[in-house]
């Protein structure tokens, strides 16, 4: 009997020490986080802690930083994975065909991704600064900038550096999640296909896209989250600056919090981007479902 | 013939081009930031933008190491990462284990939680945190961070672990068990030795993840003495943000450990998605 319930605890014992340390520094934490929207909570300020109901939600209707943060957000985050998807689908597909010196070129190119969030953000910023980085010079020769100044300044084309700097860090991550996925498709299905004559951008088309459908979602789902979620390089290499034109809904709250000391409505600002990603994770599991029953 | 035989040569030849590219495109900003760090001082303005300066310098390493406090915060980041690198992967191992050879009651909803936990901004805990750890003196210290980072990490490692494990055969563990071994022994003695590479792959994510934290970093731990490298770059880039040579080295410096680590997993990163997939 006690052997039994043994072997029924088993598979809680293993899972325990994750999910107690999860729901203790995370999900109580997340919680505590969620209930600051509704109290006005200003560090250092002892007579703030009030209940304030929907007080801050209603006040971010009319934060215009708010709503430049919200369109900024969407901006950076879909042209960011856009890109960094663009990009690792092709690597992943270049790297996919065996040819000499394949592994050295694996680490090489995946390299970035080692690299620190906050060190590429640094070392962007470097590179867009004229006294010192090739970029700005670079861009004016080739006409795309009328003088080699530093777009970072600019608040028409600031949001571009950490874009830049962005993708650069995320095509790796790409690459090898869509690399190991292209690795498991059975190379004969390839072979039957190219029997029956199909060439090389059908066969792309009919056996490998399909087949690399299941990850791409899920891969470009959890991207997506993660790079809205992803303040670092914009706090690194703009402070959401100049005049907060290249703030994302994750800097805000950044600023909101540290800056101006503003827990609560900067909680009720994350509440909102919680939710939104939320959404947005729950639609993506439903378009997979419904597509994978249709297959 | 001839046309087949320039075709394949041209596809071949388009193939290595676009690689170079890629390559190219990698190390520019890390052959940046090491050309940067090389050039002396005065050189640096003036031939700021050259591919290559004229001459080299280790000036701005050897001020880095001598009259700087990195060597304190690499000691500092060092700990926090090894130690985070271990526990994270020893509890993410357990329950990866769990979610590949169980099912249990509330298993997707161990999962489901696991998920949520990677979806929201970690912004919105920091200031729980502090109030959850400052009682318990936990801020302010190395183990502080070790406990933060080691669940911030746990989720994706146990995922990444899962996957480990499902590219080995059940039938191993079921043979040593027949035998007479407990589950756990067999788990120890038969399973573990195999995933090896996968531990090794885990805990560099990990151990990189870690190095690279900044935020809670920056907020838990307000003293020098227990600052980690990002948390010290950081303040030296906004203290002399005009030290181009001193800020890249430091830059190359932090940039070391992670780099190798990475170079030596990685191909045990696309291994271990690899078996991932296979069982979809």
């Amino acid at each position: 009997m006690s052997r039994a319930l043994a072997l029924r605890l088993e598979p809680y014992l293993y899972a325990a020490p994750s999910l107690l340390l999860i729901a203790a520094i995370m999900l109580v934490p997340l919680v505590t986080g969620l209930s600051y929207a509704f109290h006005d909570l200003i560090l250092l300020d002892p007579l703030s802690g009030d209940f304030v109901g929907l007080d801050h939600f209603r006040e971010m209707l009319d934060d215009d930083g708010f709503w430049t943060a919200l369109r900024n957000t969407v901006v950076w985050t879909a042209v960011s994975v856009a890109l960094q998807f663009g990009f690792g689908l092709i690597l992943a597909l270049l790297l996919d065909r065996p040819f000499p010196g394949r592994g050295l070129v694996q680490a090489l190119v995946f390299l970035p991704w080692a690299v620190p969030g906050f060190l590429s953000g640094l070392t962007w910023a470097w590179l867009f600064n004229p006294v010192i980085g090739p970029l700005p010079h670079w861009l004016h020769g080739l006409g795309l900038l009328a003088t080699p100044e530093n777009i970072l300044s600019d608040p028409h084309l600031a949001l571009w550096g950490p874009i830049a700097a962005n993708v650069w860090w995320g095509i790796p991550f790409f690459a090898i999640t869509l690399l190991a996925a292209l690795q498991s498709i059975p190379k004969d299905i390839y072979e039957a296909a190219a029997m029956d004559g199909a060439g090389p951008l059908l066969r792309f088309r009919r056996v490998t896209l399909p087949l690399l459908a299941p990850t791409i979602a899920i891969t470009v789902m959890l991207r997506t989250v993660w790079v809205a979620n992803f303040a670092e390089l914009i706090v690194v290499m703009t402070k959401g600056g100049p005049a907060d034109a290249t703030q994302i809904l994750s800097s805000y709250i950044f600023t909101l919090a540290f800056q101006r000391l503003d827990f609560g409505y900067a909680s009720a600002v994350a509440a909102v981007l919680l939710v939104l990603l939320l959404a947005y994770a729950a639609a993506v599991m439903v378009l997979r479902h419904a597509m994978t029953e249709r297959a | 013939m001839n046309k087949t035989a320039t075709h394949i040569i041209g596809a071949r030849l388009l193939h290595a081009l676009a690689l170079a590219a890629f390559v190219a495109f990698a190390l520019f900003p890390l052959f940046w930031l090491l050309k940067v760090s090389l050039t002396p001082d005065d050189l640096m303005y003036g031939e700021g933008v050259r591919l290559w300066p004229s001459r080299v310098t280790l000036d701005h390493y050897g001020s880095v190491l001598r009259h700087s406090q990195f060597p304190l915060f690499f000691r500092n980041s060092l700990i926090v990462s090894a130690a985070t690198g271990l526990l994270a992967t020893a509890a993410a191992s357990a329950a990866g284990y769990a979610f590949s050879r169980f099912r249990f009651r509330g298993k997707a909803w161990v999962m489901g939680v696991m998920l949520v936990s990677q979806m929201f901004p970690l912004v919105i805990i920091v200031a729980p945190i502090f109030r959850l750890l400052s009682p318990l003196g936990l801020t302010n210290s190395l183990s502080g961070l070790v406990v933060v980072y080691t669940a911030f990490n746990t989720p994706f490692a146990a995922f990444l672990m899962q996957s480990f494990f499902e590219a080995i055969p059940k039938d191993l563990e079921e043979a040593a068990m027949m035998d007479g071994a407990t589950r756990f022994q067999a788990l120890r003695r038969v399973i573990l030795p195999l995933t090896l590479p996968g531990l090794a792959a885990t805990g560099g994510f990990v151990f990189t993840a870690a190095w690279s934290e900044l935020l809670f970093s920056l907020m838990l731990n307000s003293s020098a003495a227990v600052s980690t490298f990002p948390a010290g770059l950081l303040g030296f880039v906004s203290k002399f943000s005009v030290d181009f040579g001193q800020m890249m080295a430091a830059g190359v410096l932090a940039l070391l450990p992670v780099g190798a680590f990475f170079l030596l997993i990685q191909r045990y990163l696309v291994q271990g998605l690899t078996a991932g997939a296979v069982k979809g």
